[in-house]
């Protein structure tokens, strides 16, 4: 079976600074990963490389492409990585204020991939937007409200329709619980557990939190110091830790 | 019955018999020359010259004659001149380094090879209304010395011996006239300088104050400020070789600000640039610290989102040409793309009433 | 002004301002950079058309000049005895005689033919600019094709307004490819856009120029449940009774009543002369209005 994504032996440096180095894997349909490490660890400097932000001073990241099977994303030209960051990828920020325009509406916001690719209907358009909304529950009758009149976690699930509502096949997600309240969070994790499992998505999270890995995520990579230092399943991992950095994380995490 | 109004081109051609006569003012007073304007009024001569690109006191003394005293004005004159001018070719770049200095100081040495030469500067007078000036401006010669033959090197190359100072590259590339090749961006720096020299003094004075206030501060010092003549040479194909064809003056300022480095690479100060026609001081540091705040990207320092750092908002908006233009553009007759406003606002209100008496009724 | 070139610029720049219309001709709506030269009247006053004008005309054409429609206006005038004078053409107020036509903010009511050339006076030559303020950003979507911010500006109009809020400067998508801005027109004038005349579109002071070879397809931006409506006061010329022409709407008297007519003065002034008489109109005479 062909992988979703193909990571081979990524690094990426600051001068003579580690930023991370030595990474691959294959995430196949479906999979969620979950890469976990404290500050400074290169986590989210590997999210960047993975997801074109940042451009890798080592390695090929390939992606199965619709028409084309596996292709090195690296490489591609940047008209057709702009394509694939409005279709099949998508990428959820800490911050919803950089994966939203404030000063539209959530209508708006939800609907611009649509238009981006062509959507010319504005009732169907319209439509789509209260559907999406619905089911990361905001309620139809905040469709006209900007998201500057939104709470953090309503951005947060405004985002993560945005990015959704073209159907991904891939989803980048950067801390997408930090910051918000703790009960906001378990329902945030909830909904993109069943958001995940219901459109078959593959997905790559970023995080400091192990509660959030070992709730949406399959398989794991610890990182230290721009390395990965331990792979696995999530569950195999976080019950029987192997490294020492890792037996430090688990055992760290506050029992309530 | 109303009748539409014609006699545009008769109202146009009053308007400007007016304005000729409110130009000569009180015929009863004498009129002013072209040469009183060049000699007592040389700063305002020397801003319409540098903002209009052209070096030629007679001309911007008539083009300030002919506007009235509006200095934005007389640039437009003389820009709209230039552009009828032929271009035969481009002079060797100037050299500044053999200027002969009226004025020439540095606020970072006490003292340097050449001196603090002071020559005929406003810094040291007291702001003070003179009155006898208004009956009477003849003075006395002003105390001679014997002409100075030392050499007056740059202060900067007194920092670059030491290896403290950032190198400039030297190009041999002729860089694109701005007055010829559209401005494309990311621009280059020469496109910048361009720009900045020809840009409104009192734009770029405010861009070089906001950083001065923190928006991007840079730490400037002046490390020299000369004024004076320089020789202009073309190379003539003819002849085979260059010849001095005039001689203009100019300002130069030449800004040191905050060091840089990294661990390969022992910190340099860094610098800012700005050259003007004419004895424009002001224009000239402003350009300079502009310069620098402009160069953060070449240098790897972080965008602040200080509006001085933005090429695209300084080079876009510091055209006094293209900026009066727009603005005073809304003077101009608008009437039929706002009555298309007036019918759409009409509709909309027309369908916003009948929604509410709608809901009103159900 | 004996001095000037024939129409003041001089041969370098009309073949550095033609070679750009041949560019933009080349690829319609695409808008193509060039050196704009500073003109005797102020950027924001028509120096792109007038440029562009300049480098098009020549000794035996038949210029004609209007500014919101009507050729008497002071900014029409100005520009039309500019070219009297720098290029010596004739000129006239006569849409059907003219050879090249320098227009701001309407197009003509009558048909151009295909030996016509329309030149536009531009403002702001970006349809994205106010969306986003970057040359840099906007230059690269219409590289990229990537429009769905237009789309997005549509939408939340409908959302907040109940209706697409754009009244004149009414984007449009040339030849299936580019997204231009046809210059403040009101919307009204868009379908005349495809048109068998040559248009073309000079931005003095932004520095671009674009254009609209003959027959070009032109299509007004909107949504298939909102279709485009080109809209205009539903009234009849007072002065002529045209039914079918934009119209200026005039402030008669103290007490706010208004009359309406033609913004197309040449048009009025044909219809009055073939006998047309409008409600608050009088039979056409030589030396009236």
């Amino acid at each position: 079976m062909t992988p979703l994504l193909q990571v081979e032996n990524i690094a990426k440096f600051y001068g003579a600074r580690i930023g991370c180095t030595d990474v691959s894997f294959d995430l196949y349909p479906g999979e969620v990963m979950g890469i976990v490490g404290e500050s400074g660890s290169g986590k989210s400097t590997l999210l960047n490389c993975l997801a074109g932000h940042l451009p890798p001073d080592r390695g090929a990241v390939r992606f199965d492409t619709r028409a084309e099977g596996l292709k090195d994303t690296i490489t591609m030209s940047e008209p057709e990585r702009r394509m694939l960051g409005r279709t099949d990828w998508a990428f959820v920020h800490q911050h919803a204020r950089d994966g939203l325009r404030m000063s539209v509406s959530a209508g708006g916001n939800v609907g611009e991939r649509l238009m981006a690719v062509n959507a010319r209907h504005y009732g169907d358009i319209r439509a789509e937007a209260i559907d999406w909304l619905g089911r990361v529950e905001i309620t139809e009758d905040r469709i006209d409200d900007r998201p500057t009149a939104f709470s953090g976690g309503m951005q947060q699930r405004l985002q993560i329709a945005r990015n959704l509502v073209t159907g991904p096949r891939l989803v980048f997600m950067d801390e997408p619980t930090g910051g918000l309240d703790v009960s906001v969070q378990a329902r945030l994790l909830d909904l993109l557990r069943g958001l995940v499992r219901e459109m078959n998505l593959s997905a790559i999270i970023v995080t400091h939190d192990l509660a959030v890995v070992r709730l949406l995520a399959d398989r794991l990579m610890v990182m230290k110091d721009g390395h990965v230092i331990e792979t696995g399943l999530t569950d195999q991992v976080l019950d029987d830790p192997q490294h020492a950095y890792t037996q430090l994380l688990v055992s760290s995490v506050l029992q309530v | 019955m109303y009748v539409a109004v014609k006699g545009g081109e008769r109202a146009i051609d009053n308007a400007h018999a007016w304005l000729a006569e409110e130009r000569r003012g009180d015929t009863s007073i004498p009129e002013l020359s072209i040469e009183q304007i060049r000699e007592q009024m040389a700063l305002a001569v020397n801003r319409v010259m540098a903002e209009g690109s052209l070096y030629d006191p007679d001309l911007a003394a008539l083009a300030i004659k002919q506007a009235r005293g509006d200095l934005i004005e007389a640039i437009f004159l003389i820009r709209a001149y230039r552009t009828t001018l032929p271009r035969f070719g481009g002079s060797e770049p100037i050299s500044t380094e053999d200027m002969a200095c009226d004025r020439r100081v540095s606020a970072t040495f006490k003292d340097a090879p050449g001196g603090q030469v002071l020559g005929p500067t406003f810094d040291y007078t007291h702001r003070l209304l003179d009155f006898k000036l208004a009956a009477d401006g003849e003075v006395g010669d002003a105390p001679k010395a014997e002409p100075n033959e030392v050499r007056t090197p740059h202060i900067m190359s007194f920092l670059d011996k030491e290896d403290l100072i950032q190198g400039e590259p030297s190009g041999q590339e002729i860089p694109d006239d701005l007055t010829r090749t559209p401005l494309e961006l990311p621009a280059s720096r020469a496109l910048r300088l361009q720009s900045l020299t020809r840009g409104d003094e009192g734009f770029v004075l405010g861009m070089a104050y906001s950083t001065q206030r923190g928006y991007a501060r840079n730490h400037a010092f002046v490390a020299e400020l000369r004024i004076g003549a320089v020789a202009v040479e073309m190379e003539i194909p003819e002849l085979g070789f260059a010849i001095e064809i005039g001689e203009i003056t100019v300002t130069e300022c030449e800004t040191v600000n905050q060091f840089q480095g990294s661990k390969t690479q022992p910190p340099q100060f860094t610098r800012g640039y700005g050259l003007v026609f004419g004895m424009t001081e002001r224009k000239a540091i402003s350009m300079a610290l502009v310069d620098r705040a402009l160069r953060w990207k070449e240098l790897g320092e972080d965008n602040l989102g200080a509006p001085a750092q933005d090429e695209e908002f300084v080079l876009y908006h510091c055209d006094n040409i293209q900026a009066t233009g727009f603005l005073e553009h809304i003077k101009l007759p608008h009437y039929v793309d706002f009555q298309s406003e007036l019918e759409l606002i009409r509709k909309l209100r027309r369908e916003a009433q009948s929604n509410i008496s709608q809901e009103a009724a159900e | 002004m004996s001095d000037y070139n024939f129409a003041y610029l001089d041969e370098q720049t009309k073949r550095m301002i033609r070679r750009a219309i041949l560019k933009g001709l080349a690829i319609p709506g695409y808008q193509v950079p060039f050196a704009s030269r500073e003109m005797p009247m102020p950027y924001g006053w028509g120096t792109g058309g007038v440029q562009v004008s300049a480098a098009v005309l020549t000794p035996d054409d038949t210029f004609k000049v209007i500014d919101q429609g009507a050729d008497d206006t002071t900014n029409a005038v100005s520009i039309r005895r500019f070219f009297q004078k720098t290029a010596g053409v004739a000129v006239t107020e006569a849409t059907g005689e003219a050879n090249v036509i320098q227009t701001r903010h309407r197009i003509p009511e009558a048909e151009l033919r295909a030996d016509q050339i329309l030149v536009y006076q531009v403002p702001i030559p970006e349809p994205l600019r106010f969306l986003e303020p970057s040359e840099v950003e906007t230059r690269k979507m219409h590289a990229l094709e990537e429009y769905g911010l237009m789309h997005v500006k549509l939408y939340e109009d409908i959302s907040q307004h109940g209706d697409i809020a754009t009244a004149y400067a009414y984007p449009v998508k040339v030849e299936g490819r580019y997204v231009m801005d046809p210059s403040p027109i009101p919307k009204f004038d868009n379908p005349k856009l495809k048109m068998a005349g040559i248009q073309l579109f000079g931005a003095g002071r932004e520095q671009r120029i674009y254009a609209i070879p003959p027959y070009t397809e032109v299509v007004s931006l909107d949504f298939e449940d909102y279709p485009f409506q080109p809209t205009k006061a539903d009234h009849a010329c007072d002065l002529c009774g045209a039914e079918d022409s934009y119209l200026d709407e005039l402030i008669i008297d103290d007490a706010g009543n208004r009359m309406f007519m033609c913004s197309d003065t040449d048009y009025c002034a044909t219809r009055r002369k073939e006998g047309h008489v409008g409600a608050q109109g009088v039979p056409y005479t030589e030396d009236a209005a």
